[in-house]
């Protein structure tokens, strides 16, 4: 797999797989982060969720993302995997591993790359309630 | 008139009530034809919320558009 990878799977993430795939012997650190789906959001119940994306640009964006945070910051390598379709409480929804010579670059490419995933990404959440009529996360403007 | 090909995704899919369309339209900037389908279809959702892309990349709103581009009307994104 490339250094710097940004991925859209429709199927079940498996973190420990995608860790495991980052061992590099030049890496003195890594740092993951695990977006799970919660089972609430202000308040109400949440059943599950389903992703949808905008995929040709979702996948440049989040390639340009990954390869950014590689050039910005003294790290080794970059990953990021996005959950499509349907998810349950529990399920991973997102993961953002990164390694690097020392843990100071890690953790703050680790963070800044789910950060601009979340900001730069064509991704959208519809979230199904319990008691509730279902939302789309952040398009009640 | 020129004619493009609208993609709509996440809540504005959903408003719309189909993904994609083929329209004819006067408009010269995404900005133009997102108040054009406002107008017609119940959206929802203030276009200073809108973002837009053109052939797969992101455009600003003022952006040109030209006969046959492929136009995408992007709700605020919400991944992770």
């Amino acid at each position: 797999m490339e250094r710097f990878a940004f991925s859209l799977s429709a199927k079940p993430i498996d973190g420990s797989a995608l860790r495991a795939a980052m061992f590099n012997e030049a890496a003195g650190a890594f740092c993951g982060f695990e977006g799970w789906v919660r089972d609430h959001n202000d308040d109400r119940a949440v059943l599950r969720l389903q992703y949808e994306a905008y995929e040709a640009l979702a996948l440049k964006q989040g390639q340009a993302i990954v390869e950014a945070a590689g050039a910005e910051f003294e790290i080794v390598a970059a990953r990021a995997v996005h959950r499509m379709g349907e998810l349950a409480i529990g399920d991973m929804a997102v993961w953002v591993g990164v390694t690097a010579a020392h843990r100071k670059a890690a953790f703050v490419a680790c963070q800044a790359i789910i950060d601009r995933i979340k900001q730069d990404v064509p991704i959208w959440k519809k979230e199904l309630y319990r008691d509730a009529p279902h939302r789309w996360i952040g398009s009640d403007k | 008139m020129i004619t493009v090909h609208v993609t709509y995704f996440g809540a504005l899919k959903e408003r719309r009530g189909l993904g994609r369309e083929r329209r004819e339209t006067s408009a010269r900037s995404p900005a133009e034809l997102y108040a054009e389908l406002a107008m017609a279809y119940p959206l929802s959702l203030d276009a200073a919320h809108v973002r837009f892309a053109v052939d797969d990349a992101f455009v600003d709103a003022q952006a040109p558009l030209t006969d046959g581009a492929h136009v995408a009307l992007m709700p605020p994104v919400a991944g992770g």
